[in-house]
């Protein structure tokens, strides 16, 4: 029944969506199903209530020489739509039961995924595989501010997204470093609410290869609305190969901790990692958004010693919104933003700060 | 309304002694119900205005996709505080305006059991709604993390402003518990003699029962603020999971206060209109004694319901089951009620002036708005819902049509009395249509971009969501313009007008049509007999 009438609304203009979508995996059917079963359910409970009441309204005016009535009470009527309603809603858990016990299946998964939500952005990592990386919105700016054309995916599109197997049980540990944030992917009927100090578990089995889209659904502060979400299912071989390329690149980046970087390669690097993971708050032009976000351009941290730059951006400010990058990036992207940090925007430190001097800082304090 | 106590010559110079008091101190000083009760309509309508502007924002920012007038750190303060000053602001206060009014009214009270009282928990308000506006201007902004204000984003990563919020909100919650003891005095203790209380009008027991909610619930709410205030000041660690503390915590306490409070803004609407179906229809309400029972039912599972606003949180199976199932059990009692009222239609003589239209309206969209809650409560559905413009659209429509359109519907039907005038029938009409018009061209547009995965409180959108929300927008600026055709009705009607007869309705009943239109200042200092 839910199908029907899906297939009927999906020939509408996408922009005119009027109801969900029935989703890639099993689960989101048969929500949709349930979905569209209590919503049939309601209109005609309310064809008949309306109906009733439509009527009285048309044929029951004072204007067509009504007479009114005198009655006031039927205890039999009473409790007829006392019980009516009652066993409608026995009607309606039993399929609501069984869903959300399917949803609640504790069996082992395939993949184990522990997602994190930060500040704005995703982290995912693949449990026991070394693998893991963050997810930030790709829209450009000048979308947002109306200087070019929106793309199709606009604000639900970014750098990287989590790539899964198809066919496998997919297990999701949600947990978040600083505020409370939701991940929801519509199609996949997944949406757990990422809390910090605590592990939240939900899972998937996508059956389609394919890009599924969603976003976070509790607000989170300033850029709630632009950390979306996009995961790519590929093929079990797709997706074993991707893998093996993703460890490669691991390999690599550690290779390049040990590598000697000169000033211009470290500012050209820094550059990048400061507008993906810098700017939403401290802006492209560093000038901040004070008082919550101060400005680095000319700020004492920006321009004083090296270590308390390092110290700042590896551990946070507690108490205030600058997290702790320390864990989030790795040792080659802290060092190309310090080193752009304190070049850019008229600082003029001159100085640099290698990957090797980040890993150096970061064993100190273990 | 201050020309009221001249007409009645034969005890003009003893009026005269008890009158009001000349000017500004009069509002400042007063213990008159009748006098409290306008004074909290007026700000209550001030709020609206005020809350509305601050919608008006969000809508135009939505108008289309990309940013255009407002940044996104504004853009949440306009809906954190669209969201207080609606809740807390404009839909509370009007129902203890109309509480203050109509209940001494209605029971035959010579006034409020505690005026002094009164005349203070009004005064707080302004007050505390200074104090929490006035966080807009200060640097960092005002407060920016949603009506709910969940930890910890609302203490650790909250602007400097919070502690004014705080304080705010405890200034609101010492004035509506003051306001809830008042009204339950002055219901058990103040009644005419032979006024039991299964004779008690419905908006009576509604707000009765509303008071009980009141006291249980703004302590919770006051204690989950000052637990905020600890966290953020003084170094412990409710809601900060690094101290031992939990942030699913805040949102246990918050909802333990927050689902009942959303019965406190919808009941006295229930009561009102339980009398306003039964004047325009010519025929007694149909199972007084049900809704009476109804009301407390629903009351009593508001208390048992509130982790289905968490149904996303992690809360295990059987927690989820027994929440689904208990907010389910709500649309019994509730369904009762929507029956009651069209079998008092049934058969009945009906005419629609403007508070009947209302009325109407009320019964209909309250039941969509319903439905909607129905859908909700299904867990494994709300795991869809949750978070995205369907909540939006659902509680939206209980509150705009139903509590809002309740106290619309409350003011046409009480004005004649208040200011002894009747007010222009064809503006109330134009009024009603536009605001209905407006209204669901608003929300019901905002179902349908939830169901299609736009999350709430996001200031820019996916183009997939540009149509709907353009409409939704013109449907906004529609329903916020009309509400100035509201004032106008209302100065009007205060200014002049057609006088309007003890008994301006002529299907209507209750101890209030039997004084003169306006009210005298002081009304039944002889108790009446109740039959």
């Amino acid at each position: 029944m839910g199908l029907l009438l899906w297939s009927i609304f999906s020939q509408a203009q996408a922009a005119w969506t009027v109801n969900m979508s029935p989703g890639a995996t099993e689960v989101s059917r048969s929500v949709f199903d349930l979905h569209m079963t209590i919503f049939w359910i309601c209109v005609v409970i309310g064809v008949v209530v309306f109906g009733a009441m439509f009527w009285s309204m048309i044929i029951h005016r004072r204007s067509t020489g009504q007479e009114p009535a005198h009655f006031h009470e039927n205890t039999r009527v009473e409790v007829l739509w006392t019980v009516i309603p009652l066993l409608i809603l026995i009607g309606m858990a039993v399929p609501a039961t069984r869903t959300l016990i399917h949803i609640y299946d504790p069996s082992e998964s395939e993949l184990d995924v522990l997602v994190t939500g930060y500040q704005w952005k995703w982290h995912y990592k693949y449990l026991n595989q070394d693998v893991e990386f963050f997810s930030n919105l790709a829209t450009p700016r000048e979308q947002i501010s109306n200087q070019v054309d929106k793309d199709e995916h606009y604000l639900l599109e970014v750098d990287q997204p989590l790539v899964l197997p198809a066919g496998a049980k997919v297990r999701f540990l949600v947990t978040a470093a600083d505020v409370i944030h939701s991940w929801w992917v519509p199609a996949l009927a997944v949406k757990k609410d990422a809390i910090p100090g605590f592990v939240n578990e939900s899972w998937t089995r996508v059956d389609q290869p394919g890009l599924y889209r969603g976003q976070c659904t509790e607000l989170c502060g300033k850029d709630h609305g632009f950390m979306p979400i996009v995961v790519e299912v590929k093929s079990k071989e797709d997706f074993d190969a991707w893998m093996g390329e993703r460890k490669a690149e691991a390999a690599k980046l550690k290779e390049l901790t040990s590598k000697e970087w000169t000033m211009e390669e470290l500012v050209e690097r820094g550059e990048k990692a400061y507008l993906t993971n810098c700017a939403s708050c401290h802006q492209p032009t560093g000038e901040g958004l004070p008082p919550m976000f101060p400005a680095l351009k000319g700020s004492k941290v920006a321009t004083g010693p090296k270590e308390e730059h390092l110290n700042v951006v590896v551990n946070g400010r507690p108490g205030t919104a600058m997290a702790a990058f320390g864990k989030q990036l790795s040792e080659v992207d802290i060092a190309a933003i310090i080193t752009y940090e304190r070049n850019a925007w008229g600082n003029k430190v001159g100085d640099m700060v290698t990957p090797k001097d980040v890993l150096t800082f970061k064993q100190a304090q273990e | 309304m201050s020309a009221v106590i001249d007409t009645d010559t034969g005890h003009a110079g003893h009026d005269h002694h008890h009158g009001p008091a000349k000017g500004l101190m009069r509002w400042v000083l007063t213990t008159n119900h009748k006098d409290i009760g306008t004074m909290y309509l007026w700000f209550s309508f001030c709020m609206f205005l005020l809350g509305g502007s601050m919608a008006m924002v969000i809508r135009a920012e939505l108008f289309q996709p990309g940013l255009q007038i407002v940044q996104p750190e504004f853009f949440n303060q306009m809906t954190t505080m669209h969201g207080l000053i609606m809740v807390f602001g404009a839909v509370m206060p009007a129902f203890v305006g109309l509480a203050n009014w109509m209940i001494p009214l209605m029971v035959g009270a010579p006034d409020m059991a505690l005026p002094r009282m009164n005349n203070f928990s009004f005064w707080l308000l302004p007050a505390a709604f200074t104090l929490l506006v006035s966080t807009l201007f200060t640097e960092g902004g005002g407060p920016n993390f949603g009506w709910t204000f969940y930890a910890p984003l609302s203490t650790t990563y909250a602007p400097e402003s919070v502690t004014f919020f705080i304080f705010a909100i405890h200034l609101m919650g010492i004035s509506s518990i003051m306001g809830a003891i008042n009204v339950i005095a002055t219901i058990l203790n103040l009644r005419a003699p032979g006024m039991t209380l299964m004779k008690m009008p419905l908006f009576v027991w509604t707000w009765l029962i509303t008071a009980f909610l009141l006291i249980a619930v703004m302590p919770v709410l006051a204690g989950v603020v000052t637990m905020m205030l600890m966290d953020i000041h003084f170094g412990t660690s409710f809601f900060n999971a690094a101290g031992g503390g939990d942030p699913v915590l805040f949102q246990h306490v918050f909802w333990f206060f927050g689902h009942p409070e959303v019965y406190i803004m919808i009941l006295p609407a229930f009561g009102a209109v339980s009398s306003i179906i039964p004047a325009f229809s010519r025929k007694p309400l149909f199972g007084y004694t049900s809704m009476v029972y109804a009301t407390a039912a629903i009351a009593f599972l508001s208390f048992i319901v509130w982790a289905h606003h968490m149904f996303t949180v992690g809360i295990p199976l059987t927690g989820e089951l027994f929440f689904m199932y208990a907010t389910m059990l709500i649309a019994v009692p509730t369904g009762v009620k929507v029956f009651n009222w069209v079998s008092t239609m049934w058969q009945g003589s009906l005419t629609f002036e403007t508070p009947m239209l209302f009325a109407v309206a009320f019964v209909i969209l309250f039941t969509i708005g319903g439905f909607s809650g129905l859908m909700l409560a299904i867990a494994p559905a709300d795991f869809q819902y949750h978070d995205t413009y369907f909540v939006v659209a659902h509680f939206h429509y209980v509150l705009v049509p139903g509590a809002i359109f309740g106290i619309f519907a409350s003011a046409y039907y009480w004005l004649p009395k208040w200011t002894g005038h009747m007010y222009d029938e064809t503006l109330g009409k134009l009024h009603f249509w536009l605001s209905f018009i407006g209204m669901n061209m608003a929300f019901f547009p905002m179902h349908f971009v939830g169901l299609a995965g736009m999350p709430r409180r996001i200031p820019d959108y996916n183009l997939q969501f540009a149509d709907f929300n353009m409409v939704s927008s013109i449907g906004a600026f529609t329903f916020g313009a009309t509400q100035f055709l509201f004032l106008f009705i209302v100065i009007k009607c205060i200014r002049g007008g057609k006088p309007a007869p003890a008994k301006p309705w002529d299907g209507a009943d209750g101890l209030e049509w039997t004084v003169p239109s306006p009210a005298p200042y002081h009304t039944f200092s002889t108790p009446p007999e109740v039959k």
